[in-house]
């Protein structure tokens, strides 16, 4: 008997062990207290009724943007950590959209907006605005919602506070932005598009800590759609059928979005092919071929098949030897093989770069003069040639230059392990440098451990494309030449360039009204200059807006015979950008 | 027995102790540092004080401010009471939250194919070893299957039966058209997308244990005892019946030792056909740092596997009467 209540006794405890380790933790929680919030969450809305099948004539299949288990709802959380595109965009919406394809502002939660004088920014809200609770959208909750920025420092947009004096609702639809005599015009229009009103009614009463980092599960915005479920490998967004843009900017075609996270790139491509799928932003190496075939859809039928969302920037450490010396830095630029990165690493699914870094649809400042006397191409003889006549030739007879005090030269180029086109494009890299003198070995550290040499400057050489697609230039180059220098540097020059007459041509471009785009380009041209004679990082190709999209039952896709193309993506922060005018303009097949 | 039980428990809690250490451990040798991760897309314009100040926030949220030794004392006491801290990478889900929703899918994942290979493989082998002429033909068949990477089978089957023949889903624990509900519809959608991540964890267990059963079955069939039994002229079925009681045993140990590798080729057969257990977490969680993810994936996985080694133990008992025997033996 007691053998048996031993055994017993034996079974229990493990089986304790393990039911604890499944349970949801005791609300006995140390401080501070943040996974309360998450275990409250239940895992459908209140108010909507979840259908148990979604009718195929009716849903949208996407997959590309999310890339685990959704785990926040709050708009001030980055879409890439959020896992959930569409917080921002489908529930949560802005003053403004922006369409890439024309580089023009314009209107969505306002109706116009008018610079009253040189520190005065009016806008009006469109009549008729509504929070999916059925309260009114007023200009109270767009000053609360800028006003968030002032009060905590820990929002990203907290910086335009720096030159924004106030933000006050002059009546219901009426907001004015009073900026300070010194303010940063191209920041103020990005955030236009960028900066989610929420609803001052259900915020207001938020802790500090909710705003910030809180889950906000059940978001309660104004948008096309309404957060509907998710589970570990989906979330669903329903259609808001009372959306006060129906009537401005038309319906939106699927009634719900089914966006799929997939484990590989590989089980993304197969389920479009499979038509499971209607729209994949999942880079899909050898796609090109699919797409020649017929299989799938891209915007452009033929190279480079996908719009270009980023600029592949080679980072350079220049506080380390030899890559502190101009002279060496230009010479690399000339070494470095970008047409194989297009047509090998890529099989053409990207565009070289323009060597002022900046994407094709800002186009408009790129100063040509420029680039023909200082751009770069590649060409080893070239190379060589600038290396020896900087002092830089091979003493020990190993194939590789030494530099001029004799020292060997040994690099390391890194990209985070598993992002396979970086990885051969890196190789590419690192071959074509050694093929003109240079000792340059690739490397493939885990993301974290790359990303901590990326921010804390103990790289050689890397690659970065953090400066998404913008209104301005001054979103790339505000990443190129982030200043002050410091122990971290988060977002933006992780070379640690210290150049004080670039960092103020840079300031002075972010000081210029958009309406002056004589001015940017000005501006923009000195940038050049001083950028192509120093060389301090080297922008290299435009990654793709990767997009393939299957016409088994939606179709009138963008694409580039389209009348006014809109974005096929479904990255966070594109619903802006036209991503949401895709879905309106989609049409089932057979109708 | 109350000896070899508490014996038996001991060495339990040992390993137990001495593999959660060490799951504590190792994420910690990862170069990186998981907040600055955190971080990086958060505050892309923030200013350098508010970065920091957010940093050290985290940092004591995380408990990641304090000694390491302390770390260690707290990461006990938490997992005492069932708190696994909070995930960075889903960050600010509880780690416990994050496994209670992927874990049901890798018990539905690895119960039934462990079970089934083992039984099936078994009984197969022991059908092979019946003559020559199976045995030929059979037994490469066991080879070739056991020799199988779990992600190239995986990937074969998806390739083949989901893309080529299109009668397999290749994505999802259901299909994504559908929302959980009790309907006869969504249960055979479940079990649809199953099989395939099914099969391939079952196929390469099922030519593993056929192999072995096999071997042991001759080795059996040629021992004294058979052939004594023969000559006494018992029945060829009888004998074969001995052999099997006899060579199951070493199977079942074979079983408890090769649990640690089919649990890792079931992650990695998750992965490949994108089944929502914890193979995707894991490894999304050893990119991104997540100390917390980590921990608690290893730890499902550690008590997991000393469980059903726990299990065998007990099964042992009951089957091979010579352990018994030590037993009281031991205690008379």
């Amino acid at each position: 008997m007691r053998k048996n209540a031993l055994f017993l006794l034996s079974v229990l405890i493990i089986a304790g062990v393990v039911l604890a380790a499944c349970q949801p933790a005791a609300e006995t929680t140390s401080e501070p207290a943040i996974s309360d919030d998450a275990s409250m969450a239940s895992e459908t809305t209140a108010e909507e009724t979840v259908p148990t099948e979604f009718p195929r004539n009716e849903t949208i299949y996407v997959s590309g943007a999310a890339w685990g288990p959704a785990s926040t709802w709050n708009p001030f959380q980055p879409g890439s950590l959020a896992n959930t595109t569409g917080t921002i965009g489908f529930v949560y919406e802005f003053l403004y959209a922006f369409d890439p394809q024309t580089g023009e502002l314009t209107p969505w939660l306002a109706e116009s907006g008018t610079w009253a004088d040189d520190t005065t920014f009016d806008v009006t809200l469109r009549s008729g605005l509504t929070w999916t609770d059925g309260e009114p959208l007023t200009a109270e909750d767009v000053a609360f919602t800028f006003e968030l920025g002032k009060q905590y420092a820990a929002l990203w947009f907290s910086p335009m506070w720096e030159y924004v004096e106030s933000v006050t609702a002059l009546s219901d639809t009426e907001v004015e932005f009073k900026l300070s005599s010194d303010p940063l015009y191209q920041e103020f229009e990005n955030n236009l598009y960028n900066v989610p009103i929420v609803p001052k009614h259900l915020w207001e009463n938020m802790s500090e800590e909710d705003i910030t980092v809180g889950v906000n599960e059940n978001p309660i915005g104004s948008g096309a759609y309404k957060y509907l479920t998710n589970s570990e490998d989906r979330n669903i967004w329903v259609r808001s059928e009372e959306w006060w843009g129906n009537d401005v900017f038309g319906v939106p075609a699927p009634k719900y979005i089914v966006d799929i996270r997939t484990s590989s790139n590989n089980v993304a491509l197969g389920m479009v092919l499979k038509g499971e799928i209607d729209l994949s932003n999942n880079f899909l190496p050898g796609v090109a071929e699919m797409a020649d075939k017929g299989y799938v859809k891209t915007y452009y039928a033929e190279a480079p098949y996908m719009l270009s969302a980023n600029t592949a920037v080679l980072f350079l450490n220049t506080t380390l030897k030899p890559l502190d010396d101009a002279a060496f830095r230009r010479a690399l630029a000339f070494a470095i093989d970008v047409p194989s990165i297009v047509n090998v690493a890529y099989a053409q699914l990207v565009k070289a770069a323009s060597p002022s870094g900046l994407l094709p649809v800002l186009d408009k400042y790129v100063d040509q003069d420029v680039m023909a006397e200082l751009g770069y191409y590649f060409d080893t003889a070239q190379a060589k040639q600038m290396l020896a006549d900087a002092g830089y030739v091979d003493i020990d007879g190993d194939g590789f230059v030494e530099t001029p005090d004799g020292e060997k030269i040994e690099l390391q180029v890194t990209c985070p392990s598993g992002w396979t086109d970086w990885m051969a494009a890196i190789d590419i890299i690192a071959s074509s440098a050694q093929a003109a003198g240079i000792n340059l070995k690739s490397a493939y550290p885990d993301y974290g451990a790359w990303n901590t040499e990326l921010q804390g400057g103990t790289f050689n050489m890397t690659l970065n494309n953090w400066a998404s697609m913008s209104n301005t230039p001054w979103t790339l180059y505000n990443l190129l030449f982030r200043h002050p220098i410091q122990d971290q540097m988060q977002s933006g020059n992780f070379g640690r360039y210290d150049n004080p007459e670039i960092f103020n041509l840079v300031d002075a471009l972010a000081r210029i009204p958009m309406s002056d785009e004589e001015g940017m380009k000005e501006a923009c041209s000195a940038i050049q200059t001083a950028m192509l004679t120093d060389m301090p990082m080297i922008p290299l190709w435009y990654n793709g807006l990767w997009a393939q999209y299957s016409t088994s039952t939606w179709t009138n896709w963008p694409d580039e015979n389209s009348a006014s193309p809109t974005l096929p993506t479904t990255w966070s922060g594109y619903w802006q950008l036209g991503g949401l005018q895709t879905l309106i303009n989609l049409e089932l097949v057979g109708e | 027995m109350k000896r070899y039980f508490l014996r038996k428990i001991l060495i339990y809690l040992l390993t137990f102790f001495l593999a959660v250490t060490i799951d504590w451990l190792i994420p910690r040798f990862m170069p990186g540092d998981p907040i600055r991760n955190m971080l990086t897309r958060v505050s892309v314009s923030s200013n350098a004080t508010a970065i920091q100040m957010m940093y050290d926030y985290y940092s004591h949220l995380f408990g990641l401010d304090l000694p390491v030794w302390q770390q260690y004392f707290n990461f006990w006491k938490s997992l005492l009471q069932g708190d696994l801290g909070i995930s960075t990478y889903l960050f600010p889900t509880p780690v416990t939250k994050v496994l209670a929703r992927a874990v049901p899918y890798d018990v539905f994942l690895l119960v039934p194919s462990i079970l089934l290979s083992w039984y099936a493989g078994n009984k197969f082998g022991a059908f092979a070893a019946r003559s020559k002429k199976l045995d030929n033909t059979l037994s490469p068949l066991g080879y070739i299957l056991n020799a199988t990477p779990y992600m190239w089978l995986g990937i074969l089957l998806a390739w083949f039966f989901g893309i080529v023949l299109g009668i397999f889903p290749i994505a999802g624990a259901y299909s994504f058209s559908l929302q959980p509900n009790l309907s006869l519809k969504f249960i055979g959608s479940v079990l649809h997308h199953w099989f395939l991540p099914f099969a391939s964890i079952f196929l390469v267990e099922f030519g593993g244990q056929a192999i072995g059963m096999r071997n042991m079955i001759i080795y059996e069939l040629e021992a004294d005892y058979s052939h004594y039994l023969g000559t006494l002229g018992a029945p060829k079925k009888l004998i074969r019946k001995y052999a099997f009681r006899n060579a199951i045993l070493p199977q079942i140990t074979g079983l408890a030792l090769k649990l640690g590798v089919i649990v890792a080729g079931a992650l990695v057969t998750e992965v490949v056909f994108s089944y929502p257990g914890i193979g995707y977490l894991l490894l999304a969680a050893i990119q991104n740092q997540d100390y917390f993810l980590i921990q608690g994936c290893f730890l499902f996985i550690i008590i997991g596997v000393l469980i059903a080694n726990f299990t065998i133990d007990i099964i042992y008992i009951l089957i091979d009467p010579r352990t018994r025997m030590g037993m009281t033996g031991e205690t008379a």
